[in-house]
């Protein structure tokens, strides 16, 4: 534990790629949360797929391996994916799905080929392009992460300038653009930050998993709260964790590749997520429902006694527990129903097999009766 | 032309009609993303099938990858049924993971056998004609020829005998339950066909090409018809247009085949996208000038029908003063009553203008 600590401080390559792929999750996270909650999960596949031509463009016609640049032309065949995608899916009949599909894998393929162009050309600095494939963490330099995280500070400053703008845009379009907000602007600012933030991640993770990052802290967060801002911060927090976590532990271990480490460490949080999450989670979803279970088991023998004691002068009368299991389909509850319903004060036990209703009970179950439209 | 170069050609253009079958189902259903999640998952059925065979070319490799495929339909539908999530985030989701999974195991275990992400993702078809399918000692040809075309065969077998069910399934979901068609037997199926094709075609051209075939040519398809039958027959052979022209451009360039294919796709694509007959951007374009201009006779000839025998008839219908009444610039009037005279829905006469049978037909009617 000490020798992690003592390593992310003092060994370069380590702390480099930690913070690298810190700053990616958190900026991923904040991205990744509009656009999971505007429905667009699967743009960000498209969009990291589709900077590929972009980053060989740009080496192509500058000859520079310059992160910013690369990452330049990256954003700008990302964006005119984007840009593609949405004119495809406006003029013709084809829908969202395929024209993701047609712009990521046609964008993809022209990559590839511009790749392939690129290594077989007689100039011995191409290399290293196919780093952005599956990301080569390790290649991080201090001052591409200088870049991504000045980038990540212009992308925070921008969604919290818009931040009300975003949050419009995000959850009521057409309201938005009734009060006069200038909407189609705002929702081109927001795609352009997401190509931005996908854009930073490419060389820690590669064209192909950076979709995981976009998706996957957000929907973590998500299952959390239902409070925008909560979320943000939720998932950013998400995005780091993955992230630095990922690069810790692919560290530690030969021959684990960063990129789907840190997938995997993102997707385990989603997993704990969907489980645990307090209101939404899968866990809170079965105790929710086994409660319900257990609390109509009460009211239906409560009921039941309702029914018997109407048919009987004295309404606070003793019935046998046989004839009331008789009456109820989950006959082994019966009796530890009764026992609850006596530690509620809603029945007594005359003797042992004798049940009445009380005062409190036969009013409950009077109010219980009108509300259910008279069970009974 | 020499018979590798032949071979190559082959083998694309089948891997294209392969794919182009029930990629036309994936756009018609909506799901198209679903192939790009199913040939990035079973990376990871690949690499399980190889550890458990110790063989890349065992015939297992393609059933447990192709096992993946459904795995991951599963779990999407699985996840999106839980509520917490929407479907394209259950996508988005889940083949990450199975992926990440795929090129730990790789990296981890596989170092030094033929089995590397760049080639599961980048395929290279180039060395599909090495890999040679003998009988006793007589080479019969390469042996990916014969995959690709037993799935392309299973393909169409699967498409003729259901393509009523498919067919229903596809444009009226509820109609084809109510009628007992089972929707996820049939959703079943066609996910294990697109699982099976993209493992098939992966081996040769890679997965981001097989999301290509999938994918752009039934768009393009799309485009250009409205009916299902011919959608299967155009889009096979746009598949088979961009395939062997991919090939010519991986040749001229020297670059990757499967890429060069993909981008003959787009190529295809984007010029039906601008000249597709009746949906493309510029027959949309011209159809909404040319209605632009019939909307506007239209206005003018009810104008005149509106004013015909009234006293105010020598203003309102003036051909110097009617633009003012119609709120018009008098260039623009001048060139519609231009048009509606051509059209012989108007004539002129004393500086009036006046309704001719036909334009007074066609006025009432659009009054109606």
């Amino acid at each position: 534990m000490i020798e992690i600590l003592y390593n992310i401080l003092f060994d370069y390559t380590l702390r480099t790629v930690a913070l690298g792929a810190g700053v990616l999750g958190i900026v991923s996270g904040i991205l990744g949360s509009y656009a999971v909650l505007r429905k667009q999960s699967l743009l960000g596949d498209t969009i990291s797929h589709a900077a590929l031509p972009g980053i060989a463009l740009a080496f192509l016609f500058t000859g520079s391996k310059s992160v910013l640049l690369i990452l330049t032309g990256a954003a700008l065949a990302g964006w005119v994916a984007t840009l593609l995608m949405i004119s495809i899916i406006r003029t013709t009949r084809i829908k969202e799905d395929s024209a993701l599909g047609l712009v990521l894998s046609v964008f993809f393929g022209f990559g590839l080929v511009l790749l392939t162009y690129i290594q077989k050309l007689p100039n011995a600095t191409q290399a290293g392009l196919e780093k952005f494939l599956f990301g080569q963490a390790a290649t991080l330099l201090a001052e591409d992460v200088l870049v991504m995280a000045i980038l990540s500070l212009v992308i925070l400053a921008l969604v919290l300038l818009f931040w009300k703008e975003f949050k419009l845009l995000s959850f009521d379009e057409d309201f938005g653009a009734t009060v006069g907000f200038p909407m189609r602007s705002i929702d081109i600012l927001l795609t352009s930050l997401l190509v931005v933030a996908i854009v930073i991640g490419l060389q820690t993770v590669g064209v192909v998993l950076m979709s995981a990052m976009i998706v996957a802290p957000a929907a973590a967060a998500r299952q959390w709260t239902n409070r925008l801002g909560i979320m943000i911060a939720l998932s950013a927090l998400f995005g780091a964790i993955a992230g630095i976590g990922g690069a810790i532990i692919s560290s530690l271990t030969s021959k684990l590749p960063t990129g789907p480490t840190i997938v995997l460490c993102i997707s385990a949080i989603v997993l704990l997520s969907l489980f645990l999450a307090p209101a939404r989670g899968l866990v809170w979803q079965w105790i929710q429902q086994s409660r319900n279970r257990h609390n109509f088991h009460l009211d239906a023998v409560l009921l039941d006694l309702y029914a018997l004691a109407q048919q009987h002068r004295d309404r606070l009368h003793g019935h046998h527990a046989a004839v009331l299991k008789t009456m109820n389909l989950k006959q082994s509850a019966v009796n530890r129903c009764l026992r609850e319903l006596k530690t509620q004060g809603l029945v007594r036990q005359i003797s042992r097999d004798l049940w009445g209703l009380t005062e409190a009970g036969l009013q409950q179950a009077e109010s219980l009766a009108n509300t259910q439209g008279g069970a009974a | 032309m020499t018979t590798p170069q032949l071979e190559i050609q082959l083998i694309a253009a089948v891997v294209a009609v392969a794919c182009a079958l029930p990629g036309v189902f994936l756009i018609l259903r909506r799901m198209a993303m679903m192939s790009d999640a199913i040939s990035h998952a079973i990376l990871f059925g690949i690499v399980l099938a190889f550890f458990i065979t110790e063989d890349i070319t065992s015939p297992l490799l393609i059933l447990g990858a192709a096992l993946t495929g459904v795995l991951t339909v599963s779990l999407v539908e699985a996840l999106h049924s839980t509520r917490l999530v929407r479907e394209d985030a259950a996508i988005g989701l889940v083949f990450p993971v199975l992926f990440s999974i795929g090129v730990i195991l790789i990296s981890r275990y596989a170092g030094n056998v033929h089995l590397d992400t760049d080639a599961v993702l980048l395929g290279e078809l180039a060395f599909a004609p090495f890999d040679r399918l003998y009988i006793g000692n007589y080479d019969i040809g390469p042996k990916s020829l014969y995959v690709m075309s037993a799935i392309l065969l299973l393909n169409i077998v699967l498409i003729a005998l259901f393509y009523k069910e498919l067919k229903l399934a596809s444009f009226d979901v509820g109609l084809s339950a109510a009628l007992g068609f089972s929707p996820m037997l049939l959703h079943y199926g066609l996910m294990t066909q697109v699982s099976l094709t993209a493992v098939g075609a992966f081996d040769a051209v890679g997965s981001i090409l097989v999301v290509a075939l999938m994918i752009a040519p039934p768009a393009t398809a799309y485009l250009l018809t409205s009916r299902l039958s011919l959608m299967l027959i155009f889009s096979s052979m746009i598949g088979i247009v961009s395939a062997i022209s991919g090939y010519w451009l991986a040749h001229l360039l020297d670059v990757n085949i499967a890429g060069a294919m993909a981008t003959m796709t787009g190529v295809i694509f984007v010029m039906t996208y601008l000249l597709a007959p009746r949906r493309g951007l510029i027959a949309v374009g011209r159809r909404k000038i040319r209605q632009r201009w019939q909307f506007a006779q239209r206005m003018l000839v009810v104008h005149l029908l509106h004013h015909l025998g009234l006293p105010e008839e020598s203003q309102e219908c003036h051909t110097g003063t009617v633009h003012q009444h119609l709120k018009w610039e008098k260039k623009f009037a001048g060139k519609v009553a231009r048009m509606a005279e051509k059209e012989g829905l108007i004539f002129q006469k004393d500086g009036l203008l006046r309704l001719t049978d036909k334009g007074l037909e066609t006025a009432q009617q659009a009054m109606m």
